[in-house]
């Protein structure tokens, strides 16, 4: 069983989860609340990873990150080292990728808060940042860990991406799924059986405490 | 105790509101004057106007200012709703449901010492009259203390203008009824000047020091609610301010005292004094608006010499409808005439369809309104 692949699994699903909540909160919230139009083509490129084959956008993932790239070239004069097959590299594909799982569940909940409270939280005197952190997030509790919840699910189960972007280096970007398909392509079939075994229970205790945790948090709230 | 302590500048509201289907504007004096209503049918505009006011919404090409200030000039300049200081009382109330009722009330509070907003909010719980509320959470609010918290909270942040969308209206009627007087009462204790939406012709009467008509987008008339109410100048408000009765007449003769208008044949005298801006001139079309309650009937006498010479008209009833405790009595005078009398009275007269009758009524309720200057 290969402990390691898990570990840099866990460690990127958590990372990318921390990092899309901090981005995809006020992305959402200004895709929600934004009287402009424009905003649909920014919803339809966070959208994107989701029609997109992991391969094409894992192709453009890579070239960006490439020292080609002018973002590759400037990562690599400040930090001297390349994004290419690394973590750093892993987690920002990952990221990308994930970004429509964290901003859609944010999204609807966030335009499920009556716009009556936003109104009254206006007229009382706060500006959409005050309204979005007093108003708007603690009544999308429910938004808030199914985004959770999905970007590190899809995270733990991302394949191509992963093989376009971080190549499979042992404890630096070699993941579970990455992992389980190498014993198998070495016709290793009993250390995959059990690394697909510890994922596939791992997720599963996840999930079912995630969506108890909801569904309680919904019966509270239908009383209010 | 009026508003004043919250005006600094000029004391009027100066609004022209241009957006969808409303056209409203007028200059609004605020001083001296407690609660202003917004009044007029569902659907007439008023809401729009209250939510400009807030800057909920943006006037079209037109304009806000607010005591000397101008909040929105209907192109570039619109002072977002956060810095207007106005308190909104929005209809469903629009509480924070994962609020607690104190957190609701210093949810507008600026950054203060923990003793100082303690006392602010319990302050102005004490003014809505709602510190039997503290401690539970919103939801297990009643209507009518939702409303009241729902006015603390507007009040804790001391704004200079109260604005309240039909305040009573998610109310039942008993509930109602009782807080409306609580309502005018919290109001002026605040010294806030309010303005108040409301389509309900009781509410109106019950709280206005002003009233402002709003019908189909567009001020019809402001000034004191026995004005607007008694003597409406339009036939629109006339009709929905609740005169039964609007017939069309010509003014025959008029001096400083008294009018008399024709009917037809028939003839009616008014006080001329209603309008006094523009005397009544003879040749002049007007509307002759006479309310329901100030119609009195009475059998004729019977020897036939009931043509007393003033605002006494032989007719026979075409209708009699009971509404609640009084009776509406339609009458054919030579014009259709409404009258509200007691079932008792009703009983009395023995009236029924085609019963012969006498309608009275004094002069000072004959209202007119003009339609045409004989100039034209």
């Amino acid at each position: 069983m290969d402990w390691q692949a898990i570990g840099v699994s866990v460690r990127l699903a958590l990372a990318t989860t921390a990092i899309l909540l901090v981005v995809a909160v006020p992305l959402a919230g200004w895709l929600a609340f934004t009287r402009r139009r424009w905003p649909v083509l920014v919803e339809a490129v966070v959208a994107l990873p989701l029609v997109l084959p992991p391969t094409v956008l894992g192709y453009y993932v890579l070239i960006a990150l490439g020292t080609q790239s002018p973002f590759g070239r400037w990562w690599q004069e400040m930090t001297g080292s390349t994004l290419a097959f690394t973590f750093t590299g892993l987690l920002i594909a990952s990221v990308l990728y994930s970004l429509p799982f964290a901003v859609q569940p944010l999204l609807a909940a966030f335009q499920g808060v009556p716009s009556r409270l936003l109104e009254a939280s206006d007229v009382l005197g706060r500006g959409p940042a005050g309204t979005l952190v007093k108003v708007v997030l603690p009544l999308s509790r429910a938004g808030l860990a199914t985004a959770a919840v999905l970007t590190f699910a899809h995270t733990i189960g991302e394949f191509g991406v992963v093989l376009m972007v971080g190549g499979n280096i042992p404890g630096e970007t070699r993941t579970v799924s990455i992992s389980v398909y190498d014993s198998v392509q070495a016709f290793d079939y009993g250390s995959a059986g059990r690394t697909s075994a510890v994922l596939l229970v791992f997720s599963l205790v996840v999930l079912t405490a995630t969506y108890a945790l909801q569904r309680r948090g919904t019966r509270n709230w239908a009383r209010l | 105790m009026t508003g004043d302590a919250a005006l600094t500048g000029d004391g009027t509201l100066d609004l022209h509101v241009r957006r969808h289907s409303v056209d409203a504007r007028f200059i609004l004096p605020l001083r001296g004057k407690t609660i202003t209503v917004l009044y007029g049918p569902s659907g007439s505009g008023k809401t729009t106007i209250l939510r400009c006011i807030a800057g909920l919404d943006r006037t079209n090409r037109g304009h806000v200012v607010m005591d000397g200030v101008t909040w929105d000039d209907g192109l570039r300049k619109h002072t977002p709703s956060r810095h207007r200081r106005v308190g909104y009382l929005f209809q469903d109330h629009a509480l924070f449901p994962h609020l607690t009722v104190e957190a609701n009330v210093a949810y507008g509070l600026p950054r203060l010492p923990r003793e100082e907003r303690r006392r602010r909010v319990h302050a102005a719980l004490e003014a809505a009259d709602a510190v039997s509320c503290v401690g539970r959470s919103v939801s297990q609010l009643s209507g009518g203390e939702a409303q009241r918290v729902a006015l603390a909270r507007a009040l804790a942040s001391e704004p200079r203008l109260l604005l309240l969308d039909e305040p009573l209206s998610a109310l039942d009627a008993p509930t109602r009824s009782r807080l409306r007087t609580e309502l005018r009462r919290m109001l002026e204790r605040s010294r806030i000047p309010a303005i108040i939406v409301t389509h309900d012709r009781e509410e109106a009467l019950a709280l206005a020091d002003q009233v402002v008509v709003v019908i189909d987008g567009d001020v019809r008339q402001v000034g004191p609610p026995a004005e607007v109410f008694d003597r409406p100048t339009h036939a629109d408000v006339a009709r929905i301010v609740g005169i039964e009765t609007a017939t069309p007449a010509v003014v025959a003769d008029s001096d400083a005292e008294l009018v008399h208008v024709a009917i037809g044949d028939l003839r009616l005298t008014a006080l001329s004094t209603q309008q006094p801006a523009e005397p009544h001139r003879p040749g002049d079309q007007v509307l002759v608006c006479i309310r329901a309650e100030d119609v009195a009937l009475e059998l004729p006498e019977k020897d036939g010499s009931h043509r007393s010479p003033r605002n006494q008209l032989p007719g026979r009833v075409t209708g009699v409808i009971a509404e609640g405790a009084l009776v509406r009595v339609e009458v054919d005078a030579g014009f259709r005439l409404t009258a509200y009398i007691t079932r008792p009275a009703l009983d009395e007269l023995d009236l029924s369809i085609g019963s012969e009758v006498v309608a009275s009524i004094k002069s000072p309720a004959v209202h007119l309104i003009t339609r045409h200057t004989a100039a034209e």
